[in-house]
């Protein structure tokens, strides 16, 4: 195995040029995959569908836990001493009922999830493929895990439970994504993700002075939390994701629901920025007389490795090699548990794409294999002692 | 008389020759049945104006058929004119694409996909040819081992058609199952009358099946509506009921044809009915008027064959009734 990082650069083109031949298995794999529906807690179908992969493949300790339902295989390495996780979630934000067809066209592939993460789930299931064309060897054990429960209120329950459960020591793990190429996260950044749920009182008398309903209440809210001074450096945002109420025109509503996610890079801005929405809400929620709560689906801590830590310099280096330009987005998915765990990781994207997490998401086909020689440059990297620290 | 009265061989060919695909999930098995046996089996992909569906069917019969597991040996598409990217696209994805008028030229070029089937004996090699429609959505590997798979299994299997879609579920786990509108409305109704065995087929104008060469080199072929009906009957005359087997593949999601594209399509089948009727020396000489109407309900991967007794009775002219001309009276006719 190549032990310095231009030998591995080097073979860059190489290794691109070797993986067109795999572009349909790759794909079908892509689309097989997407065409399974798999909401939160509803991965079932594509996990099978893994383990059914890892299976022809030959790969050992193929395991699909019972509960959250990950699945791992393993590609044993020639010295085996250590391992590097791979991983990608399993999940999408489609519901079973939304229309899972794929369609090709000849430079691109459009439906729900296609990025997101059905073509990272399809790396993990190719991988093993890959290495055996590209007649590639690790020294290190490679442990390939498609997560479940990643998204939402799934607060990442998949890659904690292996985390806790995992018995072989990891040393380094790559997170792969779809979308998009040129992503580099090597940083969780501190999350909050926060449910606001508001009801009136049955008794409510809308004949009172002030008598309100949920949408203006909630309207209120929003507004409140806007109001919210929030600093611009270190990096920090509030989004609104998604607010429910009403059924009609004119009928009052009683209840409503807001989602929203707190993002800082700042240690403390989170639970400070929390504190201030507890506060507001309590506020409102004493004035008009109505039940308002605020529940936390989730929450992550900031951390992560420094920009000159040798594995995200490797990154930098292998994405210049693709003349790639990198962009630095710090993550809330599975890193930030790798993170936690003090496993060096990063997040990587595959291919460039269009339209995420809505129904007509597409990716772009040829850039995938771009996608794919930066991830096995990764590897290589990671096997050969470059990202050590 | 109506209830589940089954004639023997009918009931037997129903359990012995219809299929579930997930019987056939082992494509490795597949692929050492063929081998053992020497054949070579090829793919056709019959098109005109297909691309948004044919990328997808040739990466993932590409990837699982070719690739993974060497089922199929030679996979074409024979595109009988389309106007869009069709060809484009599945050239991309590594298809061997060919233009119809441009196999055997000196024979003509006739419009209609019963031409791409025809022409597709000659420009493939393999024993055995599974033809499969470019416009299927849900494109997953079971169009190919499903159907292909009967014919690996039993070498006096000819002749393999896919059948779909069980969407009526009753509470009791038995639906309704059957073909599309033309052939519950057309296709069945006349296999009843003139070819009851043949009833036993769920769906036999689906654009899936598998076959034989020497079956292929043998029968004509209408080039429009009627190759399905044609092929059915020609075989079934030929070589009989054993002769075929049927797969079921689950759903299948595909475009939904105007009732006026199926008016069109059932005039179409309807003349191949009626030549093959001349054909037979049947137009004179019609059998006995059957009065067993045959369609299937299904419960879980059992099908049986549902028969209902129709007879269509009449009643004469009213002006021959003694009693009708005596009270308008007017003279009774014979």
């Amino acid at each position: 195995m190549p032990n310095n990082i231009n030998s591995i650069l080097d073979l860059i083109p190489a290794h691109r040029a070797a993986l067109h031949p795999l572009r349909e298995i790759l794909l079908a794999n892509a689309m097989m995959l997407g065409e399974l529906p798999a909401p939160t807690f509803g991965e079932e179908k594509r996990i099978a569908f893994l383990g059914n992969r890892f299976t022809e493949e030959g790969l050992h300790n193929i395991s699909i836990d019972e509960v959250p339902g990950n699945c791992m295989a393993m590609i044993p390495g020639t010295v085996g001493e250590q391992n590097i996780l791979i991983c990608a979630h399993a999940d999408t934000v489609f519901s079973n009922k939304v229309d899972h067809a794929m369609s090709v066209t000849k430079d691109t592939i459009r439906g729900p999830g296609i990025g997101d993460n059905s073509l990272g789930l399809a790396a993990l299931a190719t991988l093993p493929n890959i290495l055996k064309r590209l007649k590639i060897r690790f020294n290190d054990n490679l442990i390939l895990l498609g997560c479940t429960r990643s998204l939402g209120h799934g607060n990442l329950g998949g890659i904690k439970f292996f985390l806790e459960n995992n018995k072989f020591p990891l040393r380094s793990g790559i997170c792969v994504e779809g979308i998009q190429l040129g992503r580099l996260s090597y940083a969780s950044v501190g999350m909050l993700r926060g449910e606001i749920n508001l009801s009136m009182p049955s008794q409510y008398d809308w004949t009172n002075f002030g008598a309100t309903n949920a949408v203006t209440l909630l309207t209120r809210i929003v507004q409140g939390i806007q109001s919210i001074s929030i600093p611009t450096e270190p990096k920090t945002k509030i989004i609104f994701g998604s607010m429910n109420t009403g059924t009609s025109f004119a009928t009052q509503p009683t209840s409503a629901s807001l989602r929203f996610e707190i993002r800082s890079e700042a240690d403390g801005m989170v639970s400070l920025l929390r504190d201030q929405i507890a506060d507001l809400i309590e506020e409102i929620a004493t004035q008009s007389r109505t039940d308002i709560t605020l529940t936390v689906v989730a929450h992550r801590k900031h951390g992560g490795l420094d920009y000159s830590h040798p594995m995200v310099k490797s990154m930098r280096k292998i994405l210049g090699a693709l003349h790639i330009n990198p962009y630095i987005d710090p993550s809330v998915g599975e890193l930030s548990e790798l993170i936690r765990a003090n496993i060096p990781s990063v997040t990587l994207g595959l291919t460039t794409g269009q339209h995420k997490n809505e129904y007509n998401e597409t990716i772009d086909i040829e850039p995938t294999f771009d996608g794919l020689a930066q991830l096995i440059a990764l590897i290589n990297s990671i096997d050969g002692g470059i990202c050590d620290a | 008389m109506e209830g589940f009265v089954m004639p023997d061989k009918v009931d037997k060919w129903l359990d012995t020759n219809t299929f579930h695909h997930g019987e056939f999930w082992d494509i490795l098995k597949l692929v050492e049945l063929k081998e053992k046996q020497g054949l070579k089996i090829s793919l056709c992909i019959p098109t005109l104006n297909e691309e948004l569906t044919i990328g997808k069917e040739i990466v993932i019969f590409r990837s699982e058929l070719m690739e993974r597991y060497p089922l199929i040996d030679e996979f074409a598409v024979i595109d009988s004119g389309s106007k869009d990217k069709t060809l484009e696209v599945a050239a991309s994805f590594g298809a061997d694409t060919y233009k119809a008028k441009d196999i055997l030229p000196k024979v003509g070029d006739k419009p209609g996909k019963g031409e791409n089937l025809w022409k597709a004996i000659y420009q493939l090699k393999g024993d055995i040819i599974i033809y499969v429609d470019a416009d299927i959505a849900n494109i997953h590997p079971r169009f190919v081992t499903g159907i292909v798979g009967p014919l690996l299994l039993n070498p006096k299997t000819k002749y393999c058609k896919a059948f779909y879609d069980r969407p009526i579920t009753f509470s009791s786990g038995v639906r309704a199952s059957g073909g599309g509108r033309v052939t519950e409305i057309l296709i069945r109704p006349l296999f009843s009358l003139f070819f009851p065995e043949l009833a036993a087929l769920i769906q036999p104008l689906s654009g899936e099946f598998a076959v034989r060469r020497e079956v292929l080199e043998e029968i004509p072929f209408p080039i429009g509506y009627g190759v399905e009906t044609a092929h059915i009957l020609d075989v079934y005359t030929r070589w009989g009921l054993e002769a075929f087997a049927q797969c079921d593949l689950d759903q299948r999601i595909h475009r939904n044809q105007s009732t006026t594209a199926l008016g069109k399509m059932s005039f179409g089948i309807l003349q191949t009915f009626l030549n093959r009727m001349k054909r037979y020396d049947m137009v004179n000489k019609l059998p006995e008027m059957a009065t067993l109407y045959r369609q299937f309900q299904a419960e879980g991967n059992r099908y049986e064959l549902l028969e209902k007794s129709i007879i269509e009775d009449e009643r004469p002219p009213m002006i021959t009734i003694p009693e009708y001309c005596k009270k308008f009276g007017i003279k009774c006719q014979k």
